[in-house]
């Protein structure tokens, strides 16, 4: 059996079996809930488990393999951001969030605010930071599934050349995550992400065992071997090579590389708790003891994981080799893929083997793909039909049967918008939707998080100024930084209406977020609700009333 | 739950067992934010301008680089330990008995008319 036909059967199997659990975790879907919070029901290991499902992204997996493997250090500073992140999810937003909320981030924004402005404001939030990731995760697929199946430039596959099977994979990934949220909901797409972690979990640990083994489970070795193939020497082993570049005899551009260093740094650790799919998660469990208890587990798979990181991105810069990663992908997101080819072949037997760790590997990474898409598309459409429909336009007069309704409805309207993006948007950069969506998490959502649950004097205009401002601005400055236009890896590399400096915005961009939220409070004419506020306090932090 | 007088939660709020463990968790949770994040900025600067310290060798091909990143996954773990101890201990017992209090109505105005909403 060829590579290509155990990828396709492998991935068949997981679509199979996830399916049959979404379609019996849609016979357990009675409330409203069980489509938003899957009863709520979910204990704190499998929530972790959820949780590193649903945030370990291809942009980790075959991201950040990727830019070890032909950067170097550089890589390993995501690896670090996307970890301790989850510090301010612990110790700041999940508890308090799981007990004051119902089904969305909004809940918590909206508790003692206006209603219809908060919640307009958190639902295009929660819409703009998920499309973002979610076109991240489709256009890698896409990319993706034509080098993984080995569909190359004039070659066929089913009678489909690589744009048309690009397509096609973009058209079916959807399809599928339609079909996982709307069918089961957050129950199936909770599942679905379980059996990705574990999946991605053991995966992971087998290239990281064969790795280690290759070279006598001797760490320093292996550094050493991943420097020489690379051909930048020890410099490949420090910080440098791909951000916070020093250009000589270029003062202002070195500030700006190291500033975009500091920048992203920054976007990194404080996007995580603002993601809307990330916090809905918390509410899957039954009370916030859970919730911690979920984080942390998340914490030990997710750091696990990105300990991994270190060895596929090293092992595939010693035993694969830049030169044959760039040849196969310039942005090295085949990297992870080409190296188990390569550890399959040495440690299972010949091409045979290496064919079959290459498939293993790449049917892992379209469940990682599935499993990620599948929560961001539930985050928006239950904000879509909680936030707005149910709350706004409803006013809360409505059944929970026909709230669920419009929230299936929702996951078909944006699954279907988001495959006719992704087709347009395959040219894009996968990092960069990413870190798009991270830093307008850290700079509209995680301010007024953040202020909502602290700051007793925080009001309806102060909410809204912080997420409109933080949004605006990381929106704003990366249409006018080098990735949209005037460098040659921009989207538009042949204009150039570029002024601000930076990739990322974060670190222009958080800080105006909470200034805004800030200047909108103490500007506002009405004052706070004490009242609401003292609720708030001793619903989040005792628990009484929770849903 | 009974039904509440307006001013209920803010009774509450304001009862000195309801601002010990305000007080309780603030005392850890803000110091503790303020550590990691002024931990993880150093390493982030570190990175960015001091490359010569970053890349001085310990041994064989281990840098202070990654020592320096290691021990940030070090301090996360440890991080998340220390709050989950803390949090079962100081926190917990005294949520879960004003959790029970409250509940039971024992926050419920005596001296005021009880409001009945539906």
């Amino acid at each position: 059996m060829s590579s290509r036909t155990l990828t396709i059967v492998l991935f068949v199997v997981f679509v199979v079996i996830t399916l049959a659990i979404t379609i019996w975790a849609s016979r357990q879907t009675k409330t409203a809930a069980d489509f938003y919070a899957g009863g709520r029901s979910f204990s704190g290991f499998s929530n972790g488990l959820a949780i590193g499902g649903d945030y370990m992204s291809a942009a980790s997996f075959l991201g950040i393999a990727g830019i070890i493997a032909l950067f170097g250090y550089d890589g390993f500073l995501y690896s670090i951001g996307f970890l301790v992140a989850w510090l301010v999810a612990l110790l700041l937003v999940a508890e308090l969030l799981r007990n004051s909320g119902k089904y969305t981030m909004a809940d918590v924004l909206a508790f003692r605010m206006r209603q219809t402005p908060v919640r307009v404001a958190a639902s295009i939030s929660t819409i703009v930071v998920s499309i973002f990731y979610l076109l991240a995760q489709m256009v890698g697929a896409g990319a993706l599934v034509a080098l993984l199946l080995g569909i190359k430039p004039g070659a066929h596959f089913l009678g489909m050349d690589a744009d048309t099977a690009k397509i096609a994979t973009i058209i079916f990934i959807g399809i599928l995550m339609i079909v996982y949220v709307t069918v089961g909901g957050m129950k199936g797409t909770t599942y679905v992400q379980i059996v990705k972690a574990f999946l991605l979990m053991v995966g992971a640990a087998l290239m990281t065992v064969l790795v280690l083994a290759a070279f006598k489970f001797n760490l320093s070795d292996l550094l050493g071997e991943a420097a020489t193939k690379s051909g930048k020497g020890a410099s490949f082993l420090e910080p440098g090579l791909r951000y916070g570049k020093e250009v000589a005899g270029d003062a202002a551009q070195t500030f700006y590389n190291k500033m975009d260093l500091l920048s992203l740094g920054i976007a990194l650790v404080l996007g995580t708790a603002g993601l809307p799919h990330i916090l809905i998660r918390f509410y899957t469990v039954p009370n916030s003891k859970a919730a911690r208890k979920s984080v942390l587990w998340a914490i030990g798979i997710i750091g696990t994981f990105y300990l991994m990181t270190l060895a596929l991105g090293f092992g595939a810069a010693a035993l694969v080799g830049g030169e044959a990663i760039t040849a196969q992908d310039k942005g090295g997101n085949t990297a992870a893929p080409q190296l188990a080819q390569v550890l399959g072949e040495k440690f299972l037997g010949g091409a045979t083997g290496g064919a079959a760790m290459l498939a293993i590997i790449a049917a892992v990474a379209f469940a990682t793909i599935l499993a990620v898409v599948a929560g961001l598309t539930l985050a928006s459409s239950s904000s879509l039909a909680h936030d707005i429909y149910a709350s706004v336009i409803r006013k809360g007069q409505v059944s929970e049967g026909s709230e669920v309704r419009v929230a299936r409805i929702a996951a078909f309207a944006i699954g279907a918008v988001a495959i006719v993006l992704a087709i347009f948007a395959q040219s894009l950069n996968v990092a960069f939707l990413v870190a798009l969506a991270f830093a307008v998490a850290a700079s509209g959502n995680l301010p007024a998080i953040l202020y909502s649950l602290f700051w007793k004097r925080f009001t309806t205009a102060g909410a809204t100024a912080a997420i409109y401002g933080g949004l605006i601005t990381a929106v704003v400055l990366v249409f006018f930084s080098p990735v949209v236009s005037g460098s040659p890896t921009a989207m538009f590399p042949n204009s150039d209406w570029h002024w601000f400096p930076l990739s990322n915005p974060g670190i222009i961009s958080i800080p105006v977020g909470f200034l805004c939220g800030w200047l909108g409070t103490i500007l506002s004419r009405e004052p706070a609700d004490p009242q609401k506020y003292a609720e708030l306090e001793v619903r989040s932090l005792t628990g009484v009333g929770a849903h | 739950m009974s039904t509440d007088a307006p001013d209920r939660y803010e009774r509450i709020a304001e009862s000195p067992e309801f601002s010990g463990l305000r007080r309780a968790l603030r005392r850890f949770v803000f110091p503790m934010t303020i550590a990691f994040f002024s931990w993880y900025a150093l390493y982030v600067i570190l990175s960015a301008y001091a490359r010569d310290f970053m890349g001085r060798i310990l041994f064989g091909n281990i840098n202070v680089a990654l020592i320096f990143g290691l021990l940030q996954f070090v301090t996360t773990f440890l991080i998340a330990w220390l709050y989950a101890r803390y949090a079962d201990r100081k926190l917990d017992p005294v949520a879960e008995d004003l959790n029970t209090r409250i509940t039971a109505g024992e926050f419920d105005a005596d001296e005021q008319p009880k409001e009945v909403v539906a």
